[in-house]
């Protein structure tokens, strides 16, 4: 196809994404280098007849909004935002390691800093949801695939509303089950026979309750593909690997493993990217004061009511792009050496 | 079947009951939530047993009927939800229209174009697909305040198009591969454009593919909370930020059933959509693994 027609076909598509992807993350990248403005303080003196004079303070909330209006970007800040202590926090920590009493107490501290909790669930969610997904993914395509023909488009059906809901109402759903009134969460308290038990009420609790509903959530892709990627299985091979002698579990890990394994990088690629932008869970399960993710820090600073704190969003965001780069990385080279190949 | 399938009766035993719960682990939710949504709140959220929510105590005694409709009247009626159904539904319609024009016009250039360039195009995609979407929710803010244009449904509109962008050129990239380029080239011999062999022998057969790729544009629009919550204003919101923005008003007033009716009111076309869509669906999700 020569270039002319190649544009003129791909040039919308194009425009969309240089337009809503590529320079948002560039106005990503100059806003985080900046703050807002200060609010404008005048100092005024006020004398009393008696009393002498008193020098007093106040914020000039005129000022203020007009200087905020007329450069909305706010000030130059570098990266200032970077290094504060609701992003890397380079000096609390240094402070922490200075002080340090043993490697519990330094990662307990670390940990209460807003953004290493973030990062340390963000990343805690997306390897452990991921692998224990595509695990019960694979049993279920197993089990699936043995059953007969009539039962499979049912079972299919049921499994996929996990995935297809809404990942905010999915989550609402199993929260509204598992709070300290519904189904789960009552028959929970009396199974433990203790009233005051919440999924709410520690952390560890919380994280456990968000990863099954990750792995809830995520299961069913992993489970569609295995199933499609087991219907391709040779039976010979199977067959001729009883004749073999091999047991039942030697087939399933030398024959049909490797057979599925191009289907599990790519499951996994996808799934690794879906999950590291956890979201919708928090704030379906409103779990925001035991797990936050890099997501959430980034909504919390755009949505708070009183003042949107774009430069802080902005860093935070930096930070997720480069994650994301770097989880994506040897995939990237992979593709690049084979393409180089050819 | 054949021998190699053949299963020892525990073995079978296990493998079906496993299906069996996790059947019932996937299904059961939503069919607790979709019953509990005609009940009121004293049963759904039982102090006492969960066992009224079935019976449906609390509902006979305040309604006289085991069923009420009260959650579903208050979340369309009284809390207006009927106008976000409307807002998502515009939203949806156009996104999955505009995307899948682009896309197939983008992913059929991809597909015939033998150049250096369409791989790192397909590789940006690959990158911008992984992007969370509140990090680029964060880039347009501002810019957006600044131009005016906040707020509004075809704002929102054209982001969610250019966010699905990368996944459906992807798909239909992968789509138009597996469409011979003999059928398109023949046409081009016999004097076509490139603009009309695209339109005279290409359109035709690639249907199955356009509505496999539409119905995931039509879950990303229906489904997005990220972009839909922080650029729409409070008349223009679609149903699932509204739904957020029901659980922090909602559950102070003690209408948690509002809530309740409202989520179920959104899963609703989800359910009809697998039940119509399901082997669209997996095939959708199979094609993307297979070629990839």
């Amino acid at each position: 196809m020569p270039h002319r027609a190649f544009f003129a076909f791909i040039l919308p598509s194009l425009v969309a994404m240089i337009l809503f992807i590529a320079l948002p993350i560039a106005s990503v990248a100059v806003q985080s280098l900046f703050v807002q403005h200060e609010k404008v303080v005048v100092e005024t003196e006020t004398c009393a007849p008696f009393g002498g004079c008193k020098k007093e303070t106040r914020v000039d909330s005129d000022a203020t909004a007009k200087l905020r209006h007329d450069e909305p970007l706010g000030k130059f800040n570098g990266f200032g935002t970077y290094l504060d202590r609701n992003h890397l926090a380079v000096g609390e920590i240094k402070a922490i390691l200075a002080s340090s009493t043993g490697i519990g107490n330094v990662v307990t501290q670390i940990y209460n800093l807003p953004f290493y909790k973030a990062l340390s669930f963000t990343l805690t969610y997306t390897f452990i949801v991921t692998p224990f997904a595509m695990l019960l993914g694979f049993c279920i395509a197993l089990g699936v695939n043995t059953l007969p023909p009539l039962a499979k488009g049912p079972v299919i059906f049921f499994s996929l509303l996990p995935m297809i809901v809404t990942p905010l109402v999915g989550a609402l759903i199993v929260y509204w089950m598992v709070s300290t009134q519904g189904i789960v969460g009552a028959t929970l308290q009396n199974l433990f026979n203790d009233p005051t038990l919440s999924l709410k009420s520690s952390s560890v609790l919380t994280w456990l309750t968000l990863l099954a509903y990750g792995i809830w959530h995520n299961a069913p892709f992993s489970f569609v593909v295995f199933y499609a990627g087991l219907q391709t299985v040779p039976d010979d091979t199977l067959e001729s690997a009883m004749i073999d002698g091999a047991s039942r579990w030697e087939r399933i890990r030398f024959v049909i493993v490797p057979h599925l394994m191009p289907l599990a990088t790519f499951v996994a690629l996808v799934q690794l990217m879906d999950n590291f932008r956890v979201f919708e869970p928090i704030v379906g399960f409103s779990a925001d004061a035991n797990a936050t993710s890099l997501s959430w820090s980034i909504y919390n600073d755009l949505h708070s009511q009183v003042d949107q704190l774009f430069g802080s969003a902005a860093a935070t965001s930096m930070l997720t792009i480069t994650g994301v780069i770097i989880l994506l990385s040897p995939v990237l080279v992979r593709t690049w050496r084979e393409f180089n190949r050819r | 079947m054949s021998i190699a399938n053949r299963k020892p009766f525990p073995l079978a035993l296990i493998s079906v009951g496993f299906v069996i719960v996790w059947v019932f682990l996937a299904a059961f939710p939503f069919i607790w939530t979709v019953w509990g949504s005609f009940k009121v709140e004293q049963d759904f959220f039982s102090r006492e047993t969960w066992w009224n929510a079935v019976t449906g105590l609390r509902t006979i005694a305040q309604t006289g009927s085991a069923f009420t409709g009260d959650g579903y009247y208050g979340a369309w009626v009284t809390r207006d939800f009927m106008s976000s159904v409307f807002n998502t539904a515009i939203v949806t319609v156009c996104v999955v229209v505009i995307s899948l024009t682009f896309g197939t016009l983008g992913g059929y250039a991809l597909a015939r174009s033998g150049h250096r360039y369409t791989f790192w195009i397909l590789m940006a995609a690959l990158v911008f697909r992984a992007m969370p979407h509140i990090t680029l929710v964060s880039g347009y803010l501002l810019p957006f305040f600044q131009m005016n244009i906040w707020g509004y449904l075809p704002t929102s509109i054209i982001v969610l198009v250019a966010i699905n962008q990368p996944f459906t050129l992807w798909m239909l990239h992968s789509f138009f591969l597996s469409i011979p380029k003999d059928l398109d080239e023949s046409a081009l011999v016999d004097g076509c454009s490139r603009f009309q062999a695209f339109r005279l022998v290409v359109i035709p057969v690639m249907w199955p593919g356009v509505i496999t790729t539409g119905l995931f544009s039509f879950l990303l629009a229906y489904n997005d909370f990220a972009v839909t919550a922080m650029l729409l204003s409070q008349p223009n919101q679609t149903m699932v930020p509204k739904i957020a923005s029901f659980l922090g008003t909602v559950q102070q007033e003690g209408n948690v059933m509002f809530a309740v009716a409202a989520v179920v009111s959104a899963t609703a076309p989800l359910f009809l959509l697998v039940m119509f869509f399901q082997r669209q669906i997996v095939s959708g999700l199979t094609a993307g693994a297979v070629k990839g």
